[in-house]
């Protein structure tokens, strides 16, 4: 009947399988059903599994007390500058719950807007990354209510940033070196897709990119997260400024990197049909940042 | 008070051999600093991380309009030595007290920097003391980090002229995030301007003092670029835009400083607080003439206290602009042996943070 996964979410629902529901007799984007409690609550359906056809938008109203407590429940790994990060399991599955707490240093209306706004964009790019087979977490979930995104957990991954940390650079021993040069390769190749989708993620860092074992040949596979300022645009100005925050981002916390750098771009320039403009801007906007005048 | 250093004058040039580690505990080091890289001029005297005297003069301009770099370094001309004689007497010292005489070598503007080095260079032959070119922003962060005793703190240096998150990383300053365009002094300066308010004591002052009065929120501009900001856009947005909106008495001028100030804070603590998550720290210095803003402080408080980390901020003082600062700087240059020739002491507009060698520091 269905050729892809589907998977009924909902907070009430976590205690309970899901094998005791009734899917037959509804509509394929949403239901409604009641809990013990007598209220009445919208269920929607998220596509998940290979096979991505259609991603269905949705809002989840009702009782938001639910997700709160079992946040309370499951495990905080770490506070991020802009949302809490928990593991836990949802429905099975390890998971990652990316909650965009209310910032109380900023103005109530402001910190709204930007709030919602990063957690719609944050999910519209990562699908949009994930339809042209660039890799990214899969969304479980998503409550507007509380800006949480239910993400699936990279299990056994670290980040870019401590794997580059933790290899020696010395120019003495070679071998460490040939394996970040297939890190940067990579890295180049992986940007190259999402640019060619014109998706600018806007906060690369090495911290944001995840090292995966394979299970295949035993190669790692990069993984991109915390899409969270990324928006979509064509132009190479944007694609160009992304890729100087990159630069910058690296070079300040990985210090004697620069060749590292230049394979990533070598390797990027290599995989990307419209790469050749986006490089001619990130050299235009290196300049931007040395000329600029500094006064007072 | 005897210095345990001699200098020999070899035709023009003059070399100098600094206190060497085993004896400087017994000795006391003092310098004197000269700042004027904008329209504020100083004098500042330092010994052993005490200040002993820190004179300032400001050069005002009528509401309405900038300062322009000939004006204002015409007024540094007229007041430095004035203020250079201040800060003698207030210091209880006499020229040959002074152990080293450093001057701001960069960034700033042209007219006004060249007028201070071209006093600090000729002070420093006729009193016969080695000089040292100090980075601006550099002597912000030694300033902050003596009076605040701050460890190793994430700096958010944010002034007229420069916005800038930095975090040390060896041997180097690092900047972490910037501002791709204006710095955020820059941006409420050429604001208050819009509205005409006046510049006395500074512009950036009375925008606090009128938001303070503000309660409607309006809505403007807000971009932050991973690490990075942008001040330029929201800028020309509230310029264009603030005419009409206070014609129409759609909202007040203190409305208009109020939503500035939010909207600029919260992306300055932004990107302070991606800094902080990346590096790992737990301590914050906030450094620059905006750092007396106390909404500012207010907002990274309540930024750090959620985070658990500390916040640490100096007074108007310290914050401004100020010769002290140079001084403090130039201390931790001199005692790690650097001094500047004469015929490198010249002064440059653009000089990045991350260019100098932090050699006093591991």
């Amino acid at each position: 009947m269905f050729d892809v996964t589907w998977l009924a979410l909902s907070p009430i629902f976590l205690q309970i399988s899901t094998d005791g529901m009734n899917l037959i007799n509804y509509d394929p984007r949403q239901f409604y059903a009641e809990t013990e409690g007598g209220s009445s609550f919208k269920y929607v359906i998220v596509p998940t599994g290979r096979k991505i056809q259609r991603f269905v938008n949705m809002a989840v109203e009702g009782n938001s007390v639910a997700l709160p407590q079992f946040l309370k429940k499951i495990e905080l790994i770490k506070q991020g500058a802009e949302a809490r990060v928990y593991r836990g399991s949802f429905l099975g599955k390890p998971t990652i719950v990316k909650e965009r707490f209310p910032k109380l240093y900023r103005h109530p209306l402001l910190d709204e807007k930007l709030t919602h706004r990063r957690t719609v964009q944050e999910v519209r790019s990562i699908l949009r990354c994930r339809k042209a087979g660039i890799s990214a977490p899969v969304v479980y979930f998503v409550d507007y209510t509380s800006h949480c995104i239910f993400l699936e957990d990279i299990v056994g991954s670290i980040t870019v940033r401590d794997h580059i940390a933790s290899t020696p650079l010395s120019s003495a021993q070679k071998i460490p070196e040939e394996r970040l040069d297939q890190l940067a390769k990579k890295m180049g190749q992986i940007l190259a897709k999402m640019h060619d989708e014109d998706v600018v993620h806007g906060d690369l860092t090495t911290s944001n990119m995840l090292l995966k074992a394979g299970t295949e040949s035993g190669e790692t596979e990069l993984v991109l997260i915390d899409f969270g300022l990324s928006y979509i645009s064509a132009l190479p100005e944007d694609k160009g400024v992304d890729m100087y925050v990159l630069e910058k981002a690296f070079l300040s916390t990985h210090p004697n990197t620069e060749a590292l750098f230049e394979k990533l771009l070598k390797a990027y320039a290599a995989s990307s049909k419209k790469s050749h403009a986006v490089i001619k801007k990130l050299d235009e906007v290196r300049l931007r940042g040395r000329k600029r005048s500094m006064v007072g | 008070m005897c210095s345990s250093f001699y200098f020999i004058k070899k035709k023009n040039v003059i070399h100098y051999n600094s206190p060497s580690p085993s004896n400087s505990l017994a000795v006391m080091t003092v310098v004197i600093g000269f700042e004027g890289s904008a329209n504020k001029i100083g004098v500042g005297i330092v010994r052993d991380g005490e200040v002993l005297s820190n004179p300032r003069r400001t050069y005002i301009t009528p509401p309405g309009q900038g300062f322009l770099p000939s004006e204002t370094a015409r007024h540094h001309r007229s007041v430095i030595l004035t203020v250079l004689k201040e800060a003698l007497e207030e210091a209880g010292l006499k020229p040959a007290d002074v152990d080293c005489v450093a001057y701001t070598k960069g960034p700033g503007m042209g007219a006004p920097l060249v007028t201070v080095a071209l006093v600090a260079r000729t002070v420093a032959q006729l009193w016969g003391k080695p000089l040292l070119g100090v980075n601006h922003c550099i002597g912000h962060i030694e300033m902050g980090r003596l009076i605040t005793q701050a460890n190793n703190p994430t700096v958010l240096y944010v002034s007229g002229g420069n916005t800038q998150v930095i975090a040390y990383s060896e041997r180097r300053y690092r900047i972490f995030g910037e501002t791709i365009d204006i710095a955020v002094g820059n941006c409420l300066d050429r604001f208050a301007r819009v509205i005409k308010i006046s510049n006395d004591p500074s512009p950036g002052y009375n925008i606090e003092q009128m938001a303070k009065k503000g309660t409607q929120y309006v809505e403007l501009p807000y971009t932050v670029k991973g690490m990075d900001v942008s001040f330029s856009g929201i800028l020309s947005y509230i310029e264009v835009r603030s005419g009409k909106m206070l014609k129409y008495n759609q909202c007040t001028a203190e409305d208009l400083c109020f939503s500035l100030q939010e909207t600029l804070f919260s992306m300055l603590v932004e990107i302070t607080e991606r800094a902080m998550a990346h590096c790992s720290s737990q301590e914050v210095l906030i450094v620059g003439g905006v750092g007396c803003n106390l909404r500012l402080q207010e907002m990274m408080g309540v930024m750090c206290k959620e985070r658990g980390a500390k916040l640490f901020a100096t007074d108007e003082s310290f914050c401004i602009d100020n010769g002290a600062m140079i001084a403090q700087a130039g201390w931790e240059m001199f005692r790690s042996g650097q001094t500047t020739e004469l015929s490198d002491s010249w002064i440059t507009q653009r000089y990045r943070t991350d260019e100098v060698e932090v050699t006093w520091r591991d």
